[in-house]
């Protein structure tokens, strides 16, 4: 790693600039000629029978040119990963959130005032809005195709035998814990532009984290449409935010596409804020029941998990979210046997999908609140308790995860010492310190058939570089990541590098921007396809100067002999050759990096990933017992990344992930009631501000993963994995209750104290 | 009915027919096609479409535009030099790694001009009461304030 020029440098993001001028194009600056406005009508009702939809005022205001109701969606096309959804809903709505019409009109203000003058008449009926209701026998059914509420999904891993270990345990811990719904909060909302040109193939600018998975989503649908053999082209603009919002594809794109073949014009539909909040899909919250044993060292003997998800009304991607719960279920820490079941349950409620993390921080709040009270009963320090069980390089998990590189016990020794903790732990005056750790997938993650991705990379003839990718850049970083590495391995400047990164006609495929994949398998396709390239200039440039290509050498895009400097010739001018020659060559070179990893067997095992993330956060807070007020007073983030590309960009994954987790633990609830959505404004969702911010130090470890490139893991979703456990653990050691349902909340802490009191009388 | 106006905007005289309903980021982006300046909430609580009005950071979604009468109005776009570069609070968020999707960056940085304009080497206090009306998912707010202080000569 000696002598590295770009890679580990803390180089600014390429497209900083551009953003910082205000020069970058989101999908809310979008405009193209004689393009139309769409606006959206929602259901008034979480559960309810149309019983009559008149869309006749709407359509006769001037200025509308098309109002499109469920009649008009063709051929009883629905969407998402159990296609339980259509992009317009007739009969009978199930949310809120429930799209029943829509207008596209010359201006936005018309198409708002349109939806407005649509007449609805309803009958309401009975709602299930609680996951345990909805799982009873007898409840009624949401879609009524159906056998039961309960999602025919089957989360269950097993290993070992649990009920044997129980029984051998010296100790066990067990208890509920719940979780919230929270959502990213981009502060780009929602949007696209659908198009279509004279032969019905379609463009669609778009926000979207997957635009290859999109393009096929797409094409399936103007298949069911009855356009057969047509192309569809997703052009990614500058994205305002994803945190997982867009790995999937929703409604809005599809009323937007069916608004634009209606109306044969360019169709744009943005989401205002209000509409973010209602109609984007939320973390799931979940219903942990969790146990789990050590023996009388404080060794791990079993941990078992039931949970149930409420999934909402509808099923999109996030409803496999178990299955990354499984990770830390069964592999973080050392644990031989091993329970997991998951059921995802249809309510009435907002259907849920990704948010950064995918399900392992409503895992990880119960496995390391439930350590904690484990190392309680146990009478062991929880740092204790963690070391003994802590991962290590070698092990293989139950679930059959080879684990190579692994800095976890690196990352609780940073919490341990920065936090001061010896000095500080069971002091029970107030203030009180907590940590937890986390796995996460640091190499990819196999969850569809390829986990792939593809770069070409072409020199022109004045020596500058385009890197084509399939990757996409969501404000991570990742072209800023690509270029370092291109930049590295060709010996050329950051400068000299041009990332092309948003375009399905350009760009090869890619399995989308989720699992914390995108330096790990973009980089490494980049890598490949740096060193392809390098190859060819380096055998042109060897019959120029008449060396062997072993004795040449590039840097600050030059090619010279290592034997002696003066023999040399700049990379423009051999293009040049390349291109000026009878008979000549383009350079371009591609490759496509499938990592080495599994897809689970029947029983949930496989290597899902070729490396893993880990992690601890440690946290001091400060408990006001008149308030219940919760102040954080230190904050370690301390995180295994295998090798960071650049320190800057990483610390703000980091700093950004781990104040969404603070959200998370203190503050940040979408208030569902019966239904209804009661805080869908900044006003009254408390997303952290620059108040909010604790004191962090972003602690890097490098642990060198062989299969990385330049040895560099994951990181985009770690930062938020720990913290709300961590929170919840510090808090107990400064009062002494254990707070089980998410956020924690003063009124829930001085309730807790309370009856904490109460018990002492 | 549209009524005639007359305001300052990036150091330019400008004169537009405007509908008093409108708001000034209305016209910012949708009658003068200056998108630098973004929408995103548009009641005043992400503070992403601040702009800088006679040296006051304001949010333009809330300011109804006939009170830009007479007035200087700065957006992102007037920030840069003619020569193409970049203003130094600018140049600092670019270096200090606090721009990631940068969809808050524009009001962000517009706040922290209105407060640079008016105190060159502003206390961490100051800075955070700058920024505090400004939304950020991305950043954790952490190289934003970085970015401030090393204008200001803090680091």
């Amino acid at each position: 790693m000696e002598g590295l020029k770009y890679v580990g440098k803390r180089i600014p993001k390429k497209d900083a600039p551009l953003k910082a001028t205000g020069q970058a194009v989101y999908i809310q600056d979008l405009k193209l000629p004689g393009m139309l406005y769409g606006k959206i009508l929602y259901s008034k009702y979480p559960h309810a029978k149309i019983l009559r939809l008149d869309v006749s005022k709407a359509a006769a205001l001037p200025g509308v040119r098309a109002v499109l109701t469920g009649a008009d969606v063709p051929n009883n096309f629905k969407f998402g990963f159990l296609k339980d959804n259509p992009p317009l809903k007739s009969g009978k709505v199930l949310s809120t959130r429930d799209e029943i019409a829509a207008v596209a009109a010359i201006t936005q203000e018309i198409a708002d005032e349109a939806v407005d003058l649509i007449e609805v008449e309803y009958e309401e009926l009975p709602g299930i809005f609680d996951p345990i209701e909805a799982m009873k026998e007898g409840a009624a059914l949401l879609h009524e195709e159906t056998k039961s509420n309960v999602l025919k999904l089957p989360w269950k891993f097993v290993n070992g035998d649990v009920e044997a270990a129980k029984k051998e345990s010296a100790f066990i811990a067990e208890d509920s814990y719940t979780t919230q719904w929270v959502t990213h909060c981009c502060l780009g909302t929602s949007g696209c532009v659908a198009s279509f040109d004279v032969s019905n193939n379609l463009t669609i600018y778009s926000n979207t984290q997957i635009p290859s998975l999109a393009q096929n989503d797409f094409l399936e649908a103007l298949k069911v449409f009855g356009l057969k053999n047509k192309r569809v082209r997703v052009i990614q603009n500058t994205i305002g935010g994803g945190f997982g919002s867009k790995l999937d594809t929703y409604a809005y794109e599809y009323i937007a596409i069916l608004l634009a073949l209606r109306t044969r014009k360019p169709v744009k539909v943005v989401f205002s804020r209000e509409e973010e909040f209602l109609a984007t899909s939320p973390r799931q919250p979940t219903i942990t029941r969790i146990s789990q044993g050590c023996d009388g060292n404080g060794k791990l003997t079993f941990r078992e998990i039931e949970m149930v998800l409420d999934n909402g009304a509808y099923t999109s991607w996030g409803a496999t979210t178990p299955s990354v719960m499984m990770v830390p279920i069964s592999s973080l820490y050392k644990v031989p046997n091993i329970k997991y079941t998951a059921k995802c349950v249809y309510t009435n409620n907002t259907y849920s999908q990704a948010f950064r993390g995918y399900g392992n921080p409503q895992a990880t709040f119960a496995i390391e609140s439930c350590l904690d009270e484990l190392a309680i009963k146990a009478g062991i320090d929880p740092v204790e308790i963690r070391r003994i069980n802590a991962n290590e390089p070698g092990e293989v998990t139950p679930q059959n995860f080879r684990i190579t590189s692994c800095g976890l016990k690196d990352c609780i020794e940073e919490v341990v010492n920065r936090l001061d903790w010896k000095n500080k732990h069971g002091k029970r005056n107030g203030r009180g310190v907590g940590m937890a750790s986390l796995i996460h997938v640091g190499g990819a993650a196999r969850v569809y058939k390829s986990d792939g991705c593809g770069t070409i990379i072409k020199v022109d003839d004045n020596g500058k570089v385009d890197v084509i990718t399939g990757s996409s850049e969501i404000g991570q970083g990742s072209e800023t990541i690509i270029a370092q590495i291109v930049a590295e391995v060709l010996g050329v400047g950051m400068d000299d590098i041009n990332v092309i990164n948003n375009d399905t006609d350009v760009c090869p495929w890619d399995v989308g921007v989720h699992a914390s994949r995108t330096t790990f398998v973009a980089g490494n396709s980049a890598l490949g396809a740096a060193e392809k390239i390098k190859a060819q200039i380096m055998e042109i440039a060897a019959k120029n100067l008449g060396e062997p290509v072993e004795a040449l050498d590039m840097q600050d895009g030059v090619i010279f002999s290592k034997n002696d400097r003066e023999k040399n010739i700049p990379l423009a001018k051999v293009l040049r050759k390349a291109h000026y020659t009878l008979g000549g060559r383009m350079l371009v070179a591609e490759n496509f990096y499938d990592p080495p990893n599994e897809n689970f067997d029947q029983t949930f095992r496989g290597n899902l990933s070729v490396a893993y993330a880990y992690g601890t956060h440690g946290v001091e807070v400060e408990v006001d017992r008149e308030t219940g007020q919760v102040k954080i007073l230190n904050y370690i983030a301390a995180h295994d990344v295998g090798k960071a590309i650049n320190p800057m960009l990483l610390e703000g994954q980091i700093y950004g992930g781990g104040l969404q987790g603070v959200g998370y633990a203190l503050g940040e609830r979408m208030i569902w009631d019966r239904g209804y959505l009661k805080n869908g404004n900044f006003l009254d969702y408390k997303m952290p501000t620059v108040r909010d911010i604790p004191p962090v130090q972003a602690v890097i470890v490098e642990s060198d993963e062989q299969a990385g490139p330049f040895g560099a893991k994951g990181i985009g979703e770690p930062g938020l994995v720990p913290t709300a456990p961590a929170i919840a653990n510090a808090v107990y050691d400064a009062v002494g209750v254990r707070i089980k349902d998410l956020p924690i909340t003063p009124e829930k802490v001085l309730r807790a104290l309370k009856e904490k009191e109460g018990q002492k009388v | 009915m549209k009524k005639e106006i007359t305001f300052t905007l990036n150091n330019e005289k400008i004169n537009i027919e405007a509908d008093p309903k409108w708001t000034l980021l209305y016209v910012l982006r949708e009658v003068l096609e200056m998108t630098g300046t973004k929408e995103g909430c548009g009641y005043g609580e992400c503070g992403a479409c601040t702009v800088i009005i006679d040296g006051q950071a304001v949010n333009s979604c809330l300011y109804p535009v006939m009170e830009a009468e007479g007035r200087s109005i700065v957006t992102i776009e007037g920030l840069m030099a003619k020569n193409g570069e970049l203003d130094p609070i600018q140049k600092a968020f670019v270096d200090e790694g606090a721009v990631q999707c940068g969809f808050c960056i524009p009001g962000m940085i517009m706040s922290a001009k209105a407060l640079l304009d008016r105190k060159p080497k502003p206390t961490d206090e100051e800075i955070k009461e700058s920024i505090e009306g400004n939304l950020c998912r991305c950043t954790g707010y952490v190289k934003i304030i970085d970015a401030i202080k090393s204008v200001g000569g803090g680091r």
